[in-house]
């Protein structure tokens, strides 16, 4: 089944999509998500997939292509990170308001300023509510499986939301790791061709994002989120079938050690696989401590996250990004009000890490854990390592 | 949203707000925003189409003998015919009551 290779994880990315035949893609390059638009290019280039390789001015361009491209029943693909996501901004909300599948590569970055070109979570954390599915890849295999899931998911007639795939800018995306890349005939098992609900076409007229008066607009809105909050389920069910055909296994909430923890680290994207090697770490020091990583984050696994932390006494959330002048962490935020109504919760400490690209190496996350346990914070939240 | 003018619930809602209903737009009648109308006087009408070419609701018409009248349903009272006509014979004046 499938094939082990040793492949940049942003090139392995664009594989996937190949592997399920998109037929457009628009995509305009930017550090560090490049080498995927590079990638989709030799691909079409190459007539490896019959698609065309829309080559435009910019990201809003990008995604207003694949919008386009989409209504009219096309499977596309589109990427960026950081500014060209922000950019994107703007006709985000429409894609998933239309309820078309697309699917997109976001290779994590910082927004400026300061100008800074490496990872961390300020682009994808904006965009948390403009309905777009949102899934974080811990390792390269994950980059792979995610997109071919990406679209099951997307295309299925009770969920018909366009889809974000993450992967953590240059910590993922420009590493080469070993990853089974599926055949073909496996991924066209698994997906059938795209089947759209509705399409624009000349002959058939239809309207496509229409004009909402006040009297309609409440109630499009619930029903975008009553699709979104429902798309947990189907995600789950392509989970499982994705289990059973390449045995792989994927979940909303994934743990590490936890079932006897005392305390817990909080992560997404590809510092779980560090924090792993701080939870062993921890344990050979006599910490109880264990791991929890949301791979799911819209929507929001509000349930599997609560099943995954009983039990737990102190949890150490890791947020990627600043709410400035908020709570604190978007993660955080999130992970604490998910637990208010429950009568026994973790204490919840937050560290910002990571931002635009200051390394977090096991010691510290060690650090960041026994801080936790012992309740020494001196505020709500901390900028873990920040001079001064 | 097949034959009411909008969905009652949002269960209704057909996915994305489409309308699978060609020309539905027609229904909405963009008049009744209007606070001032345009008024043609025709002794200054050169013919020459300009107004018909700019309206933004594409409610102006010509007529049987060439010249042009705007549709009182959509004409939303924006003025553009009046600005744009290079002979002045348009002329917007207040809606009444
Ligand atoms: S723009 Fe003025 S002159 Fe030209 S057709 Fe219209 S009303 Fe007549
Ligand atoms: S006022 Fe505006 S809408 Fe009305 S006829 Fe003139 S250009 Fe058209």
């Amino acid at each position: 089944m499938g094939k082990l290779v040793g492949m940049e994880v942003a090139l392995a990315a664009a594989e996937a999509a190949a592997l399920c035949r998109f037929e457009v893609a628009a995509v305009y390059p930017i550090t560090p998500q490049s080498h995927v638009a590079e990638h989709l290019s030799d691909i079409v280039n190459d007539g490896r997939v019959d698609a065309s390789f829309i080559t435009v001015e910019g990201e809003h361009s990008a995604l207003s292509a694949v919008i386009g491209a989409s209504a009219t029943g096309a499977r596309v693909i589109t990427a960026t990170s950081s500014q060209g996501l922000l950019y994107m901004g703007e006709v985000m909300p429409i894609a998933s308001g239309m309820r078309l599948p697309i699917v997109m590569i976001v290779a994590n970055r910082a927004v400026s300023s300061p100008i800074n070109i490496w990872n961390d979570h300020s682009d994808i954390m904006p965009m948390r509510d403009t309905g777009w599915i949102t899934i974080f890849a811990e390792n390269g295999q994950d980059a792979v499986d995610m997109v071919i899931q990406a679209y099951k998911i997307a295309e299925n007639r009770d969920v018909m939301l366009p889809v974000i795939v993450t992967m953590d800018g240059f910590q993922l995306t420009h590493v080469v790791e070993p990853i089974n890349i599926p055949d073909q005939e496996e991924v066209d098992r698994f997906l059938p061709p795209y089947n759209p609900y509705a399409t624009l076409h000349p002959d058939r007229p239809i309207s496509m994002g229409t004009l909402g008066m006040p009297e309609i607009f409440p109630e499009a809105q619930k029903a975008k989120d009553v699709a979104l909050v429902n798309s947990i389920r189907v995600i789950k069910e392509v989970w499982d079938e994705w289990e059973r055909l390449f045995g792989r296994k994927y979940e909303a909430v994934e743990t590490y050690r936890t079932d006897d923890a005392d305390v817990a680290l909080l992560t997404m994207g590809s510092m779980g696989e560090t924090a792993e090697v701080a939870v062993d770490e921890l344990r050979r020091q006599d910490v109880k401590a264990g791991l929890v990583k949301i791979k799911l984050w819209r929507p929001f696994p509000f349930e599997d996250l609560k099943k995954a932390l009983k039990g737990i006494r102190v949890l150490a959330v890791t947020d990627r990004a600043v709410s400035f002048g908020g709570p604190g962490g978007p993660v955080f935020s999130e992970v604490r009000s998910a637990l208010y109504d429950e009568d026994v919760r973790p204490k919840i400490a937050n560290f910002i890490i990571g931002l635009g690209g200051r390394d977090v190496q096991v010691g510290d996350f060690v650090t960041m854990v026994k801080r936790a346990a012992e309740g020494k914070l001196a505020e709500p939240y901390e900028f873990y390592g920040v001079r001064g | 949203m097949t034959d009411k003018k909008w969905p009652e619930t949002w269960q209704e809602v057909n996915p994305g707000c489409m309308v699978f209903r060609p020309g539905s737009s027609s229904e909405y009648h963009t008049g009744s925003w209007r606070a001032k109308r345009p008024v043609w006087d025709n002794t200054k009408c050169i013919k020459c189409g300009l107004c018909y070419i700019y309206c933004p609701e594409g409610c102006i018409a010509e007529n049987a003998e060439g010249f042009f009248q705007a549709n009182m349903d959509y004409c939303k009272g924006c003025g553009i015919c009046a600005n744009e006509c290079w002979t002045g014979a348009i002329k917007m004046v207040n809606e009444e009551g």
